[in-house]
């Protein structure tokens, strides 16, 4: 794969009148892991979702670049179509939808280039499914629709795989995974660098990080990205926590 | 590969056609008794068919129309042409129908779909059958499918016996106009033991405006039996309005099982108020299955009174409002005797203005104890010009009895529309997806044909809605 580059400039998210993230910059190379961390609410999940294009996220100032072309005007789907994938905190469920149906439409949608073998897909998803430790039920069930929290998590990483992203937003794939799922999808983001994605893991945990080694670590507080530094920089935040920051935000404006 | 945006083919307009044909026979506009008299005549009927005829009319002009639901006030009876008769002959095989119909016939699939997965067709243009066939191993066990005015030539003991006794005139205003007016329909007689397992169709087409198609149904499945029974429905789109009032009568005998589907497409003038329903004897079973695509008002109540104990009923029903449309959809279920079942299952949707009701009866009589009975509507409201209620009514008089009712109300969320989007499917095959997805459990009944017909149906809409929105 050819070297792709996902760049977050200086950007600047409002919520409902509120402001979110304050020119954060993030820059992420094919290949590259970057781990995403920082304390419950200050905006790890707006920063995938701005990226992502929802709409309910503004963009009030800053670019994201994806190989030199803008995003910022592009909607949601043409996003996931330049390559961007996130796999959601919260999937939501869609009763009714047939997974396999679904994912073939997303496929299509993405790969409209490619001429889809039915016969092959399927067992293709069906030998991932196995990996991820799930039966082929899982196929026609309703999307999401029933499954528990660690069932999710992994449908999602099997998303990641099949649709073929160039960028994945990982937002705290690995709340609810148990041990051995926790390992499985590890290997399965591994698979992805491997396969030449740009990788952001937001996360609270050093645990994942222990299986795939970031190359970069963002430490992002209110908003603003407080520090970035390599793979060792988690080591460091989980000893000392989130607090160290605040004091040192609280240094700077007094 | 397909892809969901291919919306080329999808138009109503497949079913948009004039046949151009001078019909062989054809009534003036108006009801009174001569048009009675000239019908039972044109048709040579036998003497006694004439005279429930003539009661149903009295009947009728007893009758006000009915002031609850839509209205529907705009039907004027003295401008209808009741009768319309278009060939003299009638075939039983398509190379023996002239072409002006056959092609007509051709163009809505239905020559294919028997060939494909048929055991018989009935096909009627206007007011009468054009077209019937059972195939030859169905015919030598003993079933009958053909039009109703054929039957009644050959069987009249049967159809005697069986005539008005489960919607009798006096049920409603519309069923005592068909019972008076009514001209073809088909007649389905499975006879003991036999399970047949390919499914019947027939295909009801309008062609002109302010005219009625009041076809008669009769099915009879005596003990034992099995049998798919499917209706198709379509006209061309008149700026004028008519009215499609159709009787069914279904006899589901002891351990019998039928099933009735019925996929309505009428184009958005005509108004539509048939009257269906069955009578379920001792552990048989009667399936309703009923997709409302087109019309511009339905009212649709398929009932089923289970009268024999373990007699079971389920009715699954999806409607589509979108427009200028009111459906009045719902189901009827009297358990009549002891461990009885039903279980009723309605979806609709709502959008552009559209209105959509759930109407609803379910009483288990004192006396039907451990009978079991649930009802479940879900309505989707896809914007905030269209509407949606729900009308439940339910009489549990057997302390014995088991009963739930749940009831939904929703709109697709953005929140789901959003993740579709992220995985690269363009919003309005999003919202298609999700509409399909919360019909999914009923659709998934329907005959293939059928279901695509909705999912390209759908997918039209949300088009629609994704150019005006
Ligand atoms: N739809 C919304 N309406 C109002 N405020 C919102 C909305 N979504 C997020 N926020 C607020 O934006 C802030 C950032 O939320 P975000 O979900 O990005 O945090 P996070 O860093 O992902 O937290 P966590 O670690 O708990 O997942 C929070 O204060 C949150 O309450
Ligand atoms: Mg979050």
């Amino acid at each position: 794969m050819a070297e792709n580059y996902l760049d977050i400039k200086n950007l600047n998210v409002e919520i409902n009148g509120k402001e979110i993230l304050k020119d954060v910059s993030i820059r992420v190379k094919s290949g590259e892991i970057h781990a995403l961390m920082g304390p419950n609410g200050t905006g790890k999940s707006t920063l995938a979702h701005s990226v992502m294009g929802n709409p309910k996220y503004k963009i009030k100032g800053g670019e994201i670049i994806l190989n030199g072309k803008k995003m910022n005007d592009l909607q949601i789907h043409e996003r996931a179509r330049e390559g961007i994938f996130l796999a959601f905190q919260e999937p939501v469920s869609v009763q009714g939808l047939r997974f396999i149906n679904y994912l073939r439409t997303a496929y299509t949608s993405l790969h409209p280039q490619e001429k889809l073998e039915y016969k092959k897909f399927l067992d293709e998803v069906k030998e991932l499914l196995n990996f991820f430790g799930l039966d082929n039920s899982f196929i026609d069930r309703g999307l999401n629709d029933g499954l528990s929290g660690g069932e999710k998590k992994r449908m999602e990483a099997l998303q990641m795989l099949i649709l073929k992203p160039k960028f994945i937003i990982l937002d705290e794939i690995d709340s609810g995974l148990d041990v051995d799922a926790l390992r499985i999808v590890s290997k399965a983001i591994q698979k992805a660098k491997e396969n030449g994605a740009g990788i952001i893991i937001i996360t609270h945990y050093q645990r994942i990080l222990d299986y795939i080694k970031p190359d970069f670590v963002h430490v992002l507080i209110d908003g603003k990205i407080a520090e970035s530094g390599n793979g060792e920089l988690a080591k460091i935040i989980e000893e000392r926590g989130y607090e160290y920051y605040k004091g040192e935000i609280n240094a700077k404006i007094e | 590969m397909q892809k969901l945006n291919d919306i080329e083919d999808i138009n109503k307009e497949k079913y948009d056609f004039v046949t151009k044909i001078k019909p062989a026979y054809q009534t003036g506009k108006g009801i009174d008794r001569e048009l009675i008299e000239e019908i039972s005549r044109v048709k040579k009927e036998p003497e006694w068919m004439k005279n429930i005829r003539l009661k149903a009319l009295e009947v009728f002009l007893s009758k006000p129309i009915p002031k609850w639901g839509p209205d529907i006030s705009e039907i004027n009876f003295d401008e209808i042409t009741y009768y319309i008769k278009p060939e003299d002959r009638k075939a039983n095989d398509w190379n023996e129908v002239p072409d002006e119909i056959k092609n007509t016939f051709e163009k809505l699939g239905v020559p294919e779909m028997e060939r494909k997965y048929l055991a018989g067709s009935v096909a009627q243009l206007e007011s009468e059958g054009v077209y019937s066939k059972i195939k030859k191993q169905w015919a030598d066990k003993g079933v009958v499918f053909m039009d109703m005015d054929s039957a009644l030539q050959q069987y009249p003991e049967i159809i005697k016996e069986h005539f008005g006794k489960i919607v009798p005139p006096s049920d409603n205003k519309f069923a005592a106009l068909n019972t008076a007016v009514w001209s073809g329909g088909s007649f389905l007689y499975i006879p003991k033991g036999v399970k047949m397992e390919l499914p019947v169709q027939a295909y009801f087409r309008m062609n002109g405006e302010m005219e009625g198609q009041f076809e008669r149904t009769l099915i009879i499945a005596e003990e034992g039996a099995s049998v798919h029974y499917i209706e198709g429905c379509t006209a061309p789109t008149y700026s004028k309005y008519s009215l499609h009032a159709a009787v069914v009568e279904v006899y589901a005998k002891k351990d019998s099982k039928v099933r009735y589907t019925s996929v309505q497409n009428w184009s958005d003038n005509i108004i539509n108020l048939p009257t269906k329903r069955a009578w379920v004897e001792e552990n048989a079973k009667m399936e309703w299955v009923q997709g409302s695509l087109g019309s511009k008002i339905t009212m649709t109540y398929p009932s089923s009174i289970l009268r024999g104990e373990w007699a079971s009923t389920s009715n699954l029903n999806v409607a589509l409002a979108t427009g200028n449309v009111w459906k009045d959809n719902g189901a009827k279920v009297v358990h009549a005797a002891p461990n009885t079942s039903s279980k009723v299952v309605a979806k609709s949707i709502s959008g552009q203005g559209g209105m959509s009701v759930y109407r609803g009866l379910l009483r288990i009589n004192k006396g039907a104890y451990n009978s079991k009975a649930s009802v479940q509507c879900d309505a989707l409201i896809l914007d905030d010009h269209s509407k949606s209620n729900t009308y439940p009514h339910n009489e549990i008089l057997d302390e014995s009895a088991s009963f739930s009712h749940e009831a939904s109300v929703g709109k697709i969320s953005e929140e789901q529309v959003n993740y579709l989007m992220s995985r690269g499917i363009r919003e309005e095959d999003a919202r298609s997806l999700i509409v399909l997805g919360f019909l999914d459990d009923v659709l998934k009944e329907i005959p293939l044909e059928y279901s695509l017909e909705f999912n390209k149906l759908i997918k039209l809409e949300m088009s629609k809605m994704g150019a005006v929105g």
